[in-house]
């Protein structure tokens, strides 16, 4: 067992040991590093000033290059990976190709984003799985209206260089970091990032109020903006069996398995996960986030619940050496509640497959389309037999299903449009009234039923 | 092509060059220092402000005794704390640092605490004790009209005395848009350091120096001439820090002083946007009477505003929605009324147009709602009623247009976008698809240059020259990403005929450069660069002095070319040669510069005059779809045609007019300020608060520059100001929705589209015009 968190900061060995292990990342790099080329814009994971490369093995043993949201990042979670930040990408007078486009194509104007979208860059350079408007969808310019720099993002791969060399020693130095369980005490905290599930269970029937931290996107913001003292936290990013994903019926994905990582195989299910999930957060925040967290946390208007209550998945459950499975459509009990009992954790998230023949839509209304949260979201299926299975975000105290509307749907798309008023009577708040989220439900509803594919206006061209 | 130089005498780097940002290779590699990264001298606290929960309440009492027990805590102080005055309203004093019986906004400052880490300050905020006797709030523009509740007297001005009744068609309606939150990337943020006796040196992150120093120097009661203000770089302002910055910096140097100790104020982000201020959000209505071929005849216009606490720039602002409630058309009969309206919620304060976009709201949607009246294409409305020659070229302020380019301007945008066989297509489009209908707009813009209060039109630059031939440039603008340091060094370069490379950029500050306007009202380039070019005359005199005694020449004779200077035909001297020699010859190597814009002037009772030296032109073409059943919208393609005469930076004007253009999109689409009924603002952070992204961006992007502007005043080499103008463009993206809502239905009723044109204010406009 060891008692610290160790790392690399930028190729240089890091092993902490007497700070906070909630402390963040961009506190520690500005305050304790004196590295102020990462900004702070927001301190809660919207803007993406604050982006870090994180540097880690992956499963194939390759490396995985993500960006990162420092500002909500705690210390804990960097064990065993490496940090990279704007301050290491220059080689002496030499800019990064990262670098050296943004100023080709006039990319930066006041700057202060700037180092942000450098390491979004970075991170799309190492790491292509996706377009560059998505890679960039998570960081904010308020000045440049972007143009320059989708600019640089293209001219970046006309100045590739090799860095395999690099790659490597990088490799080399993430495999000689240490790899057991790690148990950090400092005069305010303690934080245990188990390596193995059964170290986990048996901690969380010890310590049942501990809080687990997996990817911290929201948990986070209860140290930045609540000021909360989370003073037992459970790190289970480094417990293999959680960051496992398990192909076949049911799909399962582990509880430490980040979004961004369970994409392509629920993007696999149906297209409109796969878009859904593009737009869920922005780049750093599904690097981080995971799909256990975002059910576990519960928010009525958590995006990917509506798509889960819709496929009908279901959550494995597990308290010390017991495990149970519960379907999704009956974990929650009210807002932010669950029947998870004291000590219990969610070990997977199991998917099942779509029914061969079965129809199915996902749809996500907000403001922005990219990188926002949603006012309505909704998910519908309807089998081959005709059972249904609507899942509504936005609507009600948790993402839910509409019983009386799935009921309705076989009298007609107006019937079960008018059923859905009596499944919901949503909320009026920032992101939109009580109106626009019933009637355009039943508009959706009406979508699905006309088969009108959610990227329907997004792929018109002028 | 390059002016008052040599054939084959070249110098890098002078005006008309599209350089890249001064600051580019140190922003991209993290090394730009910000206020946030400067190193803190030993021994700095972190501060941090109280802030009031309640939005209307009378102060009872406020214990603070356990913000001073709290771990960490060195300081607290409230206006009783005050060494000096307890204001920070820039031109009336009616608003405090901190709020003393009174609190009037939720969020409002009442104490600021500074501790041994930003953190413990954070924390140590958050226990004061108030106890407050709630009152009722007034929130809305509506409930302030209802209870004349006014920050300044109602203006009421007008020309012609023919009324809408008196018109063959008329038409009355209301209208609204919405405010807007700057969200500069750098939040607000100051560090003050006491210095010997009563001096303060303040680094803040602020478009306005000069104002913070007066502001300080009067709270801490002490010479201005004590205070010095510094900054190199601001992340972002966009007219947010022009008055906002004031509290921070002014707590700082508060605990500074107390303390004896640096100390930093950075705010979090939500209480950055919960206590500044915002775009106006307006309310409008309007009575027009008009031709059958759409021509306006009389217009009679009301103009709320909501301005929040206090004046602070409401006045101004307002004006200057006045100003531009004509936007590029001739209203030769006008009446308007101005109400800025006194709310319970943050003092509202510049931004970008600064009223101006606010104002060409309200007649752009007079123009379309009369296009849907006629049953007429919005452009041929628009194209009537732009102003033309003699009498049509009169401003309702009484301005004569003596630059007019848009009727050329339009017509050349109209034919470079396909409009009109792009309209056909849309409408052709709209027939055959229910769900998805399509809409499109060209709008124009035409915006004043100047500040209209006529005494800020003045700027200051101070120049020295080394022995080494290098260049040290100073002046009272800001750099706020605009661009503005690299253009006035182009300058520079361009005067004195040498590389870029040897004008050394330095900090703003008000010890260099005093009395400075803020870098606002997009004139920094015109007001600072023509500064620094009289300063780099000053010296050029009197280099070229030094040379005729030295080797006997006329001055005229002296040419200065490519890093060279020519003494008549025989003698060349390298640059920095000849500066040596001017120091070995007892030559002073510095020199201030001045500049005031010319020829402006105003009287404001009247409300006449000429208060703008130039108009800045543009106009863009938007084409969106929306989805009727959700009321999503897409721009899908968007070009755009601005003139800023002969650009100075094209690759820097580019970036604003793209930038701007993104921005005013931002405010009409997406962007949504909402507060509840009890005065709390809910869109306080960027996870609600949602501006453009990357992907908002329209697939079809086509930015061009006027290549014939060219600027009637000989200022700035013939460039334009163009900081502002762009943002104005987007009023077309506003429109093609509009048009685009309109085209479900055959009424010939207005559009009841209010801004921003969120998914939910389309259908509900979709709604209305469908019952």
């Amino acid at each position: 067992m060891r008692a610290s968190i160790d790392f690399l900061l930028n190729g240089e060995r890091v092993s902490l040991a007497a700070e906070d292990p909630t402390r963040t990342l961009l506190t520690w790099l500005r305050e304790s590093r004196r590295l102020v080329g990462t900004k702070e814009g927001c301190a809660e994971g919207d803007c993406g000033a604050c982006t870090v490369v994180l540097a880690e093995r992956d499963a194939g043993g390759g490396l995985s290059y993500q960006p990162a949201n420092s500002c909500i990042l705690f210390l804990g979670a960097l064990d065993g990976r490496e940090v990279i930040t704007v301050e290491a990408l220059k080689r002496g007078s030499t800019l990064h190709p990262a670098q050296q486009a943004m100023v080709d194509c006039h990319g930066s104007q006041c700057g202060f984003c700037t180092p942000g979208f450098v390491m979004a860059l970075y991170a799309h350079y190492k790491d292509e799985r996706h377009e560059l408007g998505d890679a960039l969808a998570g960081n904010l310019c308020r000045c440049t209206g972007y143009q320059p720099i989708l600019a640089a993002g293209a001219r970046m791969q006309e100045l590739r260089k090799d860095e395999s060399a690099e790659n490597s020693a990088r490799a080399a130095r993430l495999a000689a970091l240490p790899d057991e369980s790690t148990l950090i005490r400092t005069s305010n905290q303690r934080l245990f990032a188990p390596t193995s599930i059964d170290e986990l269970a048996a901690y969380l029937v010890e310590h049942p109020r501990a809080t687990i931290l997996a990817g911290g996107t929201d948990l986070g913001l209860a140290v930045t903006k609540a000021h909360r003292d989370l003073d037992d936290v459970v790190y289970i990013g480094r417990v293999a069996e959680l960051k496992a994903i398990q192909t076949g019926d049911p799909l399962q994905i582990g509880a430490a398995v980040a979004l961004a990582e369970a994409h392509a195989h629920l993007g696999a299910i149906h297209a409109d996960i796969g878009e859904l999930l593009r737009r869920f957060g922005g780049a750093q925040v599904r690097a981080c986030g995971t799909l256990a967290g975002n059910v576990a946390n519960g928010s009525p208007i958590g995006d990917s619940m509506p798509v889960l209550l819709a496929l009908n998945a279901e959550l494995e459950l597990q308290r010390g050496s017991q495990r149970r499975v519960v379907p999704l459509s009956g974990f929650y009990s009210g807002y932010r509640k669950s029947v998870l009992q004291p000590g219990e954790f969610i070990r997977s998230v199991r998917v099942p497959p779509l029914e061969p023949g079965a129809r199915f839509a996902a749809y996500k209304l907000s403001k922005r389309f990219d990188q926002d949260i949603s006012g309505v979201c909704a998910a519908f299926h309807v089998g081959v037999d005709g059972t249904t299975r609507f899942g509504f975000g936005g609507m009600a105290a948790t993402p839910a299903r509409a019983r009386h509307a799935e009921a309705a749907y076989s009298g007609g798309i107006e019937a079960a449009c008018s059923a859905l008023a009596q499944d919901f009577k949503p909320l009026s708040d920032q992101r939109a009234s009580a109106w626009y989220r019933l009637t355009a439900a039943q508009n959706l509803l009406r979508k699905f039923h006309a088969r009108v594919a959610p990227r329907a206006l997004l792929e018109l061209e002028a | 092509m390059k002016p008052e130089r040599l054939p084959n005498w070249e110098n890098s780097g002078g005006v008309h060059e599209a350089l890249a940002h001064d600051s580019a290779e140190l922003h991209v590699s993290g090394e730009a220092r910000y206020v946030d990264d400067l190193a803190e001298p030993p021994g700095t606290l972190y501060a941090s402000l109280g802030m009031s929960s309640e939005t209307c309440a009378e102060v009872r009492a406020i214990d603070l005794d356990p913000v001073r027990r709290a771990p960490g805590v060195v300081a607290v102080v409230a206006a009783g704390d005050i060494p000096g005055r307890n204001n920070v309203g820039p031109v009336i004093a009616d608003e405090p640092v901190f709020a003393t019986d009174r609190v009037e906004f939720r969020g409002q400052p009442l104490f600021a605490v500074a501790a041994t880490s930003m953190e413990l300050a954070r924390r140590a905020a958050r226990l004061a004790r108030v106890d407050y006797r709630p009152l009722e709030p007034v929130i809305t523009i509506e409930q302030a009209l209802a209870k004349g509740q006014f920050v300044l007297p109602t203006l009421k001005i007008g020309r012609g005395e023919r009324r809408p009744a008196g018109s063959a068609m008329r038409l009355a309606g209301k209208l609204r848009c919405g405010g807007q939150e700057h969200f500069y990337l750098e939040g607000q943020v100051a560090l003050a350091i006491p210095g010997e006796r009563d001096e303060m040196q303040l680094y803040s992150s602020t478009q306005h120096p000069t104002e913070i120093q007066h502001l300080a120097a009067a709270a801490l009661d002490v010479p201005d001439a004590a205070v010095t203000v510094e900054l190199r770089r601001l992340g972002g302002g966009f007219g947010g820090k022009e008055t906002q910055a004031a509290v921070y910096a002014i707590a700082a140097a508060l605990l500074a002083r107390a303390t004896g100790r640096p100390v930093k104020l950075r705010a979090d982000r939500d209480d950055d946007i919960v206590g500044t201020g915002k775009r106006h959000d307006f309310l409008y209505e309007y009575d027009a009477g008009f031709d059958e071929a759409g021509r306006i005849e009389a217009l009679d216009l009301m103009l709320a505003s909501r301005c929040g606490i206090s004046a602070d720039l409401s006045g101004a602002v307002n004006d200057r929605a006045v100003f531009h409630c004509d936007n590029a058309y001739f209203l030769p009969n006008l009446r308007i009324t101005s109400h800025r309206c006194k709310t319970n919620t943050v003092s509202n304060t510049a931004f970008r147009g600064f009223g101006g976009p606010q104002g060409m709201f309200a007649i752009e949607g007079v123009i379309a709602a009369i296009a849907r009246r006629l049953g007429l294409d919005p452009l041929d409305v628009r194209l009537r009623n732009l102003y033309g020659d003699a009498p049509r070229s009169v401003t309702h302020y009484g301005m004569t247009l003596r630059d007019n380019v848009l009727p050329e301007l339009l017509a050349e945008l109209e034919t470079r976008s396909d409009y009109r066989a792009r309209r056909a297509r849309i409408n052709q489009w709209n027939v055959s698809h229910a769900l998805i209908k399509r809409g499109m707009a060209l709008t124009p813009v035409k915006f004043g240059i100047a500040y209209t209060a006529t005494q800020m039109n003045q700027g200051g630059a101070l120049v020295h020259l080394y022995t080494d031939g290098s260049v040290h440039l100073n002046h009272g603008g800001t750099e706020m990403g605009q661009g503005l340091f690299i253009k006035v060094a182009q300058i520079v370069a361009e005067e004195f005929s040498i590389d870029i490379a040897r004008v050394h950029i330095t900090a703003t500050s008000t010890g260099k450069v005093p009395n400075t306007s803020p870098t606002a009202a997009s004139s920094g380039t015109d007001i600072n660069g023509e500064a620094a070019r009289a300063a780099c005359r000053t010296l050029k005199e009197r280099l070229a002095g030094y040379c005729a005694g030295a080797y006997g020449v006329k001055p005229e004779q002296v040419l200065f070319a490519a890093n060279e200077v020519r003494i008549g035909n025989a003698k060349r001297l390298e640059f920095a040669q000849l500066v040596r020699e001017a120091y070995q010859a007892r030559v002073s190597l510095s020199a201030t510069g001045y500049w005031r814009t010319p020829e402006i002037h105003f009287d404001r009772n009247a409300f006449q005059g000429e208060p703008f030296y130039y108009f800045a032109y543009g106009a863009a073409v938007s084409e969106v779809a929306i989805d009727t059943l959700t009321g999503e919208s897409r721009l899908l393609r968007a070009d755009l045609l601005h003139d800023v005469g002969r650009s100075l930076n094209p690759a820097i004007d580019r970036g604003q007019i793209e930038g701007g253009f993104i921005q005013g999109m931002g405010w009409l689409t997406m962007e949504e300020l909402v507060w509840d009924a009890k005065g709390a603002l809910l869109t306080h952070a960027p996870s609600t608060y949602k501006i453009p992204v990357a992907s908002d961006c329209p697939p079809q992007f086509n930015v061009w520059l006027w290549e014939r502007g060219q600027n009637v005043r000989d200022v700035a080499y013939r460039s334009k100001a163009v900081g502002e103008p762009p943002l104005m463009l987007a009023l077309s993206v506003f429109h093609a929705i509009y048009d685009a809502v309109g085209s479900t239905r055959a009424s010939r009723d207005p559009v009841p589209l209010e801004a921003p044109a969120t998914p939910e204010n389309i259908l509900r406009a979709l709604h209305a015009l469908a019952h």
